[in-house]
């Protein structure tokens, strides 16, 4: 089918199931940057990083899922801040991990084997990179491009944690940023979403199911969003 | 000291599918029962909503309704050789926790078995001769055939509402169904889910190449449905939500939706959550449970005393539940003596991916966990084995069941794993990419078992279940064959390029394969190499049955849980009809 036989967009009724219940469960508004008004891009705002920690997650994001043709990189989707708050929550603090001894390293098909916490993890990795390559951030795109990939590569022992765990959490954490709900601070605008053309929280594809190959164009849906489709999360990061 | 609860005719270790239903069973006989849940009450409204429901990060990503492996998990390893060490995130399969248990969180596919899968052990004697397979593959039959089960399969998925389309009526050949299926009694309950695109495209290339292409039976509802205990399931939405969620549309046959509604209405049911069943008890003799003991939510330890007590948990929890009571001699893979943890088996998984022009709109979002089409010509022993060199089989089928992009954002081999050829590659390939999946069966080997770990300890200061397990010979041969069947077909539905791989070991627990756990407290005729009688009752302690997913002597082509609902009903019927007349062994 052609890309003009559109379906309809959802009936108003069906708006019920997508009202803004994620809202409550975010932390309450961030403060705002004294960048936000001015020429510069407004600094982001940060619960776990450090600045040198976020020179390098912003510089190494911009790399993973770069802006480019298809649309927005993580930087501009947010994944930055969505790692952020990962970390400093439960998540980052090792939630649903067992966390007892004794540690050994094991074999591939065990799985991860390290004592550290995601948060203890991601913060002693970047430690030992900043110490070894603090210049990542000012690097031209290959010579950054070089580094991750040795990180992804090689088997480098930052502080303890080898690179290429490292650098999987880091991929792992990005992807779940760009493409997961904008309520957890990524994929700003549902811009992911709107890249590939998933529809997001929609809930009823029953009539849609056996028009076989219909392109389906409706705007998707956020848990963030309210009756009339409004995101409200995150909207003084917005001008930026 | 643990203080004494006033006693109980019968006590339920886990409130899932096997709880439930033999909760319903035995409180309608007159008994009062008490079912003990390690997790928290869940119901439909409020805790499976949208739009909360439809968040891909807790829910896949984060598992929010999974066992919570901080507390309890498994050790692993692939050989005997090797250091078993703790899974310290659920990655490779995902056992639920709470009401409902993993019925809550399933895809809702129902099949049944073959009286091939049943008696596998005979049949493959009497077809390819005793000779055919290594000593090493420690096959069984179940105990019970086809024609015992038949009448309990078709109780569940009258229970269940399941959608499907009969393809063998009492031996009436009907095309459309699956016509290589065992003979059923009746229709199916509700007619066929609706056939997505790629399921579509896969049924005519399959009919092209000869084969027999029919609707997979489905636990999502494609029609309203009243089952027989008057609960009313509603018809799916298809909202790619269902593999790791609970349905918001009352669509989902789980226990929420077709039993535990009357049951908590029942005086005579009484259930109890955040309770830790630490160990079953036994008198003196050894051969006689008195009940169990279990810590509640406040720290404090509980005796139950019951006299019935079922098993109803997680398979691997069943046989960890034997284990920590000393119930049965465990298995010893040095000797092949012992049965409690032996037989353990899986699922043997693979994919094959059809990558289309952008052109071709697949909408992998518009899905339900059990929607495609599939064929049945790979499946058990519906095929000739005797020049292959493996026994058992795998459907193939395009079931794609979401588009989630955290977890679904195809690209073709070859492309890098992050930076912008990767972004491309993932926007022009997520919506034009249809998936084959093949589902195969789980050969016995000795090697391949569950016992004890001498080390790690759950939360609760108990020693975790150790799990031993690789890929058996038989089942990289099966394996090889059939994804090489699937990708003939693939290449025939159109795509500009096809991309699959059979499965190959080592298996890992890093990455979803299936939840599908199978055997440790297997059922047969013999006591010597079962754990169970063929009614699911302990050999040794008779008022203790064991029930689910853990009696498989080995697993087989189809997802496993249409036969423990079979076997739920199977063996109530034998508790009431038999057992609560005389108490004791019902088989001698």
């Amino acid at each position: 089918m052609s890309k003009g036989n559109a379906p309809q967009p959802p009936d108003p009724a069906r708006r019920r199931f997508f009202q803004a219940a994620g809202a409550a469960a975010l932390p309450a508004a961030l403060p705002l940057s004294s960048h936000a008004q001015g020429a510069k891009p407004a600094a982001r705002a940060y619960l776990f990083f450090n600045p040198a920690e976020a020179a390098f997650i912003e510089a190494a994001l911009a790399r993973l899922i770069p802006k480019d043709e298809t649309g927005p990189g993580a930087l501009e989707a947010g994944v930055p801040e969505y790692i952020d708050r990962q970390l400093a929550g439960a998540w980052g603090a090792g939630e649903r991990l067992y966390r007892s001894g004794p540690w050994h390293p094991g074999t591939p098909s065990q799985g991860y084997q390290l004592p550290f916490t995601p948060a203890e993890l991601f913060r002693t990795a970047i430690r030992k990179i900043n110490e070894t390559n603090a210049g990542f951030a000012k690097l031209a795109a290959q010579g950054q491009d070089a580094y991750l990939d040795s990180l992804q590569k090689g088997n480098v022992d930052l502080g303890g944690v080898p690179s290429k765990v490292f650098f999987e959490s880091l991929l792992e954490a990005s992807v779940e940023g760009f493409f997961g709900d904008p309520a957890y601070g990524g994929n700003r605008d549902m811009a992911a979403w709107r890249m590939v053309g998933f529809p997001g929280a929609y809930a009823d594809f029953y009539e849609l199911v056996d028009r076989h190959g219909v392109a389906f164009n409706a705007p998707p849906t956020s848990l963030a969003q309210d009756a009339r489709g409004n995101v409200h999360l995150l909207h003084h990061q917005r001008k930026t | 000291m643990a203080a004494r609860l006033p006693s109980t005719d019968v006590v339920l270790l886990g409130a899932g599918l096997v709880g439930t239903i033999l909760g319903r069973e035995l409180t309608r006989a007159g008994l009062n029962v008490v079912a003990l849940e390690r997790g928290e009450p869940r119901s439909t409204v409020p805790d499976f909503q949208g739009p909360a429901m439809h968040d891909e990060l807790r829910y896949s990503v984060r598992k929010a309704l999974m066992m919570d492996t901080a507390k309890e998990t498994y050790t692993f390893r692939n050989s005997g050789g090797e250091t078993a060490l703790p899974l310290r995130r659920l990655q490779g399969f995902l056992p639920g926790s709470g009401v409902g248990g993993s019925m809550v969180h399933w895809n809702g596919q129902t099949y049944r078995f073959h009286e091939a899968d049943l008696r596998m052990r005979t049949k493959i004697d009497e077809r390819y001769g005793k000779d055919f397979l290594p000593a090493e593959y420690t096959i069984q039959d179940w105990g019970v055939g086809y024609a015992d089960l038949e009448p309990h399969y078709d109780r569940f998925e009258y229970l269940l509402g399941i959608a499907g389309k009969a393809g063998n009526l009492l031996g009436k050949k009907i095309p459309g169904g699956n016509v290589l299926e065992e003979q059923r009694a009746r229709e199916y309950p509700t007619r066929p889910q609706k056939e997505p695109y790629g399921s579509a495209m896969f049924r005519k290339a399959a009919e092209g190449l000869g084969y027999h292409p029919f609707p997979q039976p489905s636990a999502n509802m494609s029609e309203p449905y009243t089952n027989p205990e008057g609960l009313t399931l509603k018809t799916c939405m298809f909202c790619g939500y269902c593999e790791r969620y609970g349905c918001e549309h009352y669509a989902k046959s789980s226990p929420q939706t077709v039993l535990l509604p009357v049951l908590l209405k029942d005086p005579k049911f009484k259930l109890r959550t955040h309770c830790q069943v630490q160990k079953i008890n036994l008198d003196k003799s050894g051969r006689n449970a008195t009940g169990v003991t279990y810590v509640d939510a406040q720290g404090r330890e509980l005796e139950q005393p019951a006299k019935l007590v079922i098993v109803g948990l997680y398979a691997l929890n069943n046989v960890r539940m034997l284990l920590l009571s000393k119930i049965g001699a465990p298995y010893d893979p040095a000797t092949g003596k012992g049965v409690v943890g032996k037989n353990y088996a899986y699922q043997t998984m693979s994919a094959v991916q059809v990558f289309y022009d952008e052109k071709v709109n697949i909408n992998p979002f518009m899905r339900s966990g059990a929607n495609g089409t599939l064929i049945a010509d790979f499946v058990a022993d519906n095929f000739d084995h005797s020049k292959l060199g493996f026994a058992g089989g795998a459907y193939i089928g395009e079931i794609m069941t979401h588009g989630r992009p955290i977890e679904f954002h195809p690209t073709p081999p070859g492309t890098p794993a992050w930076g912008s050829e990767w972004k491309k590659a993932v926007v022009r390939h997520y919506n034009h990419t249809a998936s084959l999946n093949v589902h195969g069966s789980s050969i016995a080997s000795r090697r391949n078992y569950l016992d004890l770990d001498p080390t790690y300890r759950d939360a609760w200061g108990q020693p975790l279940l150790r799990m031993t397990f690789d890929f058996p010979e038989n089942d990289v041969k099966m394996s090889a064959y059939v994804t090489e069947r699937a990708t003939e077909i693939a290449k025939a539905m159109g795509g500009q390029r096809v991309a699959g791989a059979p499965r190959k070991g080592p298996y890992t627990t890093t990455q979803y394969q299936t939840t599908h756990n199978t055997g440790g407290a297997i059922m047969g005729n013999d006591r010597l190499t079962s754990a169970v009688n063929r009614y699911l009752q302990s050999w040794d302690v008779p008022n203790v049955f064991v029930i689910g997913a853990s009696a498989y002597p080995q697993n087989a082509s189809y997802n496993p849980t249409g036969t423990v609902g079979a076997l739920a009903y199977w063996a109530a019927d034998a508790l009431v009809n038999k057992y609560l007349k005389s108490p004791g062994p019902l088989v001698t």
